[in-house]
């Protein structure tokens, strides 16, 4: 109840415009627009990493060199000049802050104007007995806070960015990365591990139940810097770790390509619930500018009982690319999968995700709820497949799209391989027009057209909602009334 | 309270209200009666404003204001109220949601502020309890699996949390068996006060029963034809509207 009405009083301030259309000023050091072997090892060397690393980044460098961008997804839009990219961009100050006060105030305000909840704001201002809600604070390409860093290492978990953990934890980090995600594993992946900029590292050791929900802001600011995150998460042998991911970007007329790579991987027992409220700049009404993201996610269960949870609202972007997957190896392991997308405007979404059932008893669900309007298309994707040897496979599937103007187009396109005659495979998909009869009935109860609107989306969008922690349950739902502002008529 | 002149309703270019005069003083209770296709349900819509439905010509003035310029929210929020025949299902929303959305959105149109989730909780369950709504109810979602007479049920817990001055209750006791009839008729009832105005729009008499109206009309064909007290109500159930025209 309280999350609705903190959701229309937002909805209410927010009418119209895309309220994270600013930059702040802060001075920005980059590498010369292009991509090269050069630039390759400006990072690395920018980045003061062991020599390790950079021949990792060079062997997907050249990998990256000889692939073919992929073009099966059902999008549309304008060839990216791989050669006009700034591929790094780091806030000028370099030293580390010791302390919140160290923070360039520009961040701060920064972080302000994005209206980040108060329980975070609080904790970034080290306010004491604020809520226990950790941030690593992306801010363009490198981690510039990190907080409750300390009291997190007293329970043996590791969270910090990842050019710090390559420094002082290099036997996990050779250990897992690239281990789920391959170098070669796709052109955008590839691409990414020769220039990830810096991104979250996080390790949960045997038997630990994190302590607080972990949570990472991402902001694109530079102009033309492509941003590329890195992910890391390992949650060992029993252990338990909620993870937050969400971002907004500032208003700018050219295209902005962001490819990140996300691995998890969970061994016997463990579970990772891995949360995203995505809302990069979508473009203008005409279309005209908005993030390009092209993500790579993937987990794998490489325990038994292993259990890996990925939800996502997906409200921004004018270009989404993402399948957050599920590799079960381990037996009886679970794979869940729940996603809004909302696409308005010219705004192309293809995204769901693959479930890869290689352990015996391993179970999967998938709940998709795209909601298209304006001129937009909404795709869901996805793979379940069934290897021979996975005996007694579930997986329940369902693919809800909602249709609001007349003009946009939702599409399902599952695909289904199973190669094990034990395994039950349940597939349900319903595509329907917001109906007319429901906006009266909510308009003859006293709501306007466009609370009458938000209200049945967040009713349509429900079963995915609940999956997500309660404080980014308040933003999504503000968000989904945000990214349909201007639908109606 | 409501004076309707000369309305004339089109839907799909189709005329269905062919010019309908209608005169309802705050306090009174009037039906509406009249076979299927007459255009009762034709005005309980147009007088709420829906979509579809055009009027072409002719007047609604609603407490002095021109009905017609508002948009349908807008009514709602100076207090009409319109119960549906079919009342519509949505999926995810619980009856308290929405009624907690309906609320505070009339209650933000006349410049109020919400309603404390404590004030508005004792507010429902009462107003459910009187209305024989067991509290699970509330928490489903909007009408979502209910039988016909839970959600004409529901409509009149609706109405009664709603308050508002003009209900228009279309075919509300369709579908009713006898017990659900008779609650229902309390809903309505309880809602009758000499500051309220209430229009039900009905095939039969059998509601008539327990809701007494002051004023009985009988459309046919997008007009009505006669007026008159309760005991017209008892004459067309007995001879049928034949006789009327």
């Amino acid at each position: 109840m309280v999350a609705t009405e903190e959701t229309k009083q937002q909805v209410d301030e927010m009418a119209g415009e895309y309220k994270y259309g600013f930059s702040t000023d802060v001075e920005m050091e980059m590498a010369p627009k292009g991509l090269s072997e050069d630039i390759v090892r400006f990072i690395s060397a920018r980045k003061e990493e062991p020599e390790w690393m950079l021949d990792w980044r060079l062997k997907a460098y050249r990998a990256w060199r000889k692939m073919e961008e992929p073009d099966w997804a059902k999008l549309d839009y304008q060839k990216i000049d791989y050669d006009d990219i700034y591929y790094y961009a780091a806030p000028k100050n370099q030293d580390k802050p010791k302390s919140l006060d160290e923070i360039d105030p520009e961040i701060l305000r920064m972080y302000e104007k994005l209206g980040i909840p108060l329980r975070e704001q609080e904790v970034l201002a080290g306010v004491e007995g604020a809520a226990r809600v950790a941030v690593d604070a992306v801010f363009d390409s490198v981690s510039v806070a990190t907080t409750f860093r300390e009291e997190l290492l007293k329970a043996g978990v590791i969270f910090m960015s990842i050019s710090e953990a390559v420094k002082e934890y290099p036997d996990l980090i050779k250990k897992y990365l690239g281990t789920v995600v391959p170098q070669r594993d796709n052109f955008f992946a590839a691409l990414n591990c020769a220039v990830f900029s810096d991104g979250t590292f996080v390790y949960i050791p045997k038997g630990v139940k994190c302590p607080m929900e972990l949570s990472t802001y991402f902001r694109i600011n530079a102009e033309n810097t492509g941003q590329f995150e890195r992910t890391l998460i390992i949650a060992d042998e029993g252990s338990y770790v909620s993870y937050l991911e969400g971002c907004t970007a500032p208003m700018r007329d050219e295209n902005q390509l962001h490819a990140a790579v996300v691995e998890l991987i969970i061994l016997d027992d463990a579970e990772i619930k891995y949360s995203t409220v995505q809302n990069w700049y979508p473009g203008d009404k005409d279309g005209k500018g908005g993030i390009f993201n092209f993500v790579t996610k993937r987990a794998i269960c490489k325990g038994k009982n292993a259990k890996v949870s990925w939800t996502q609202v997906e409200t921004g972007s004018a270009i989404t690319w993402k399948y957050p997957s599920c590799i079960l190896e381990g037996d009886g392991s679970v794979g869940e999968f729940y996603s809004v997308a909302v696409t308005n405007n010219y705004q192309q979404a293809d995204t769901g995700t693959k479930m890869i059932h290689i352990g015996k008893n391993t179970s999967s669900v998938i709940i998709s709820k795209g909601i298209s309007s304006g001129k937009s298309h909404n795709t869901y994707r996805g793979l379940v497949k069934v290897l021979s040897g996975a005996d007694n496979v579930k997986n329940f599937t369902q693919c809800d799209s909602l249709l609001i103007s007349s003009e946009c187009g939702a599409h399902t396109v599952p695909y289904i391989e199973v190669k094990n005659p034990s395994a039950q495979i349940a597939h349900e998909a319903t595509t329907s027009k917001i109906s007319e009869a429901q906006l009266f009935y909510c308009q003859s109860r006293g709501l306007d057209e466009e609370e009458a609107i938000a209200l049945i989306v967040n009713g349509f969008t429900k079963e995915v909602m609940k999956h997500l922690p309660m404080e980014f349950a308040v933003e999504a739902q503000k968000l989904l009334s945000i990214s349909l502002e201007g639908s109606v008529g | 309270m409501l004076n309707i002149k000369d309305l004339h309703v089109q839907v799909d270019g189709t005329e269905i209200l062919k010019g309908v005069n209608l005169h309802i003083k705050a306090g009174e209770v009037h039906a509406i009666m009249g076979l299927n296709g007459a255009g009762k349900s034709t005005l309980a819509n147009a007088i709420a404003g829906r979509d579809a439905y055009d009027v072409t010509s002719g007047s609604i003035t609603y407490l002095g204001k021109d009905l017609l310029e508002l948009a349908p929210h807008e009514r709602v929020g100076e207090g009409v109220f319109l119960g549906f025949q079919y009342p519509v299902e949505i999926p995810g929303v619980s009856n308290l949601n929405f009624l907690r959305t309906a609320l505070n959105s009339i209650r933000r149109y006349n410049g109020g502020d919400d309603m404390s989730a404590a004030e508005f909780m004792k507010l429902v369950r009462a107003k459910a309890a009187e209305l024989g709504m067991e509290a699970d109810m509330l928490k489903r979602f909007v009408n979502v699996g209910f039988s016909g007479g839970e959600k004409k049920r529901n409509e009149m817990v609706q109405m009664a949390v709603l308050n508002p001055k003009l209900a228009i209750l279309d075919e509300t006791d369709s579908g009713l068996d006898i017990d659900a009839l008779k609650t229902v008729s309390e809903g309505i009832n309880a809602q009758r006060r000499d500051d309220t105005s209430i229009v039900l729009i009905t095939h039969y008499q059998r509601l008539l029963n327990y809701v007494q109206p002051d004023v009985v009309h009988v459309m046919i064909d997008g007009r009505i034809v006669k007026s008159g007290g309760k005991e017209l109500a008892a004459e067309l159930e007995e001879n049928g509207y034949a006789d009327v025209a």
